[in-house]
């Protein structure tokens, strides 16, 4: 059984790696667009791995169903060129691969350092969806209030941005 | 499983996402990146979440879906706004605060 969560979280692990590193080098934003549904569905596999069922599926609803028609849209809409386009990296792009090197071995020194080789707990309590709805209505009431504000305040103003007056 | 494991690939898809808004200069491409580095955030969230036996995880996670989803909204909307003025949505083309 451990095993093959292991062998699991590897293939996913690596599909996520090479969709990731595709959505930020290919010359293609449709491209781009479509290896981060790759990126997306690997993620909730891996929710899946961790034993959170209900944030897979909010994360398959809202990310690859919603999010993703708004980036094809975005794409569609601002004439994005179909197609190869060799315009989509800044001048001096190079420098984020040393920022990004940097900041990976600072985090992974930090990691290693706190967590060396703790392992999950392998018969912990799994946490269903009844002790989320628990959370959510519960001592998070407040900030769900607040959160409901947010996305209705979002959605006005797209509405008002992205109106033609 | 170990810990690490998951922290670990959420930290390269946090960097990869870090050099993707570096990189980038078509504004789409950048919220793209950003989306990245979300989910690698979601990602830490539940590994916690498991390790702790806590559904306090998996709450912030929706938490931070949610709030994504209005980014995400937002954003392009306001991607397709400079696009209708300029013509273009390249960032290097936006240094009008330029000092």
């Amino acid at each position: 059984m451990l095993i093959a969560q292991n062998i699991g979280f590897a293939i996913i692990a690596a599909v996520m790696i090479v969709g990731a590193i595709r959505v930020v080098t290919t010359s293609n934003v449709v491209h781009g667009a479509l290896w981060l549904v790759v990126v997306l569905a690997g993620a909730a596999a891996q929710y899946v791995l961790l034993a959170a069922e209900f944030v897979a599926v909010t994360q398959v609803l809202v990310y690859i169903g919603a999010v993703m028609v708004l980036f094809l849209f975005g794409t569609m809409l601002t004439r994005s060129r179909i197609g190869r386009d060799s315009g989509l990296n800044n001048t001096y792009w190079k420098l984020g691969i040393p920022v990004a090197l940097a900041l990976f071995a600072a985090m992974a020194i930090a990691l290693v350092d706190s967590f060396g080789s703790e392992k999950m707990p392998a018969d912990g309590a799994i946490v269903n969806t009844q002790q989320i709805s628990d959370q959510i209505f519960g001592p998070y009431l407040l900030p769900f209030w607040a959160l409901s504000f947010v996305l209705l305040a979002a959605v006005i103003g797209a509405i008002v941005l992205a109106r033609k007056d | 499983m170990f810990v690490n494991q998951f922290l670990i690939l959420a930290a390269i898809l946090f960097c990869i996402g870090v050099y993707g808004v570096i990189a980038r200069k078509n504004g789409v491409m950048v919220l793209m990146a950003i989306e990245l580095i979300l989910n690698a955030v979601n990602l830490n969230l539940i590994a916690f979440s498991m390790r702790n036996g806590s559904a306090d995880g998996q709450t912030f996670a929706l938490f931070v879906i949610a709030v994504a989803a209005a980014e995400v909204g937002v954003g392009l909307s306001l991607v397709l706004l400079i696009y209708r003025n300029r013509r273009t949505i390249s960032l290097d083309d936006l240094s009008e605060m330029k000092g």
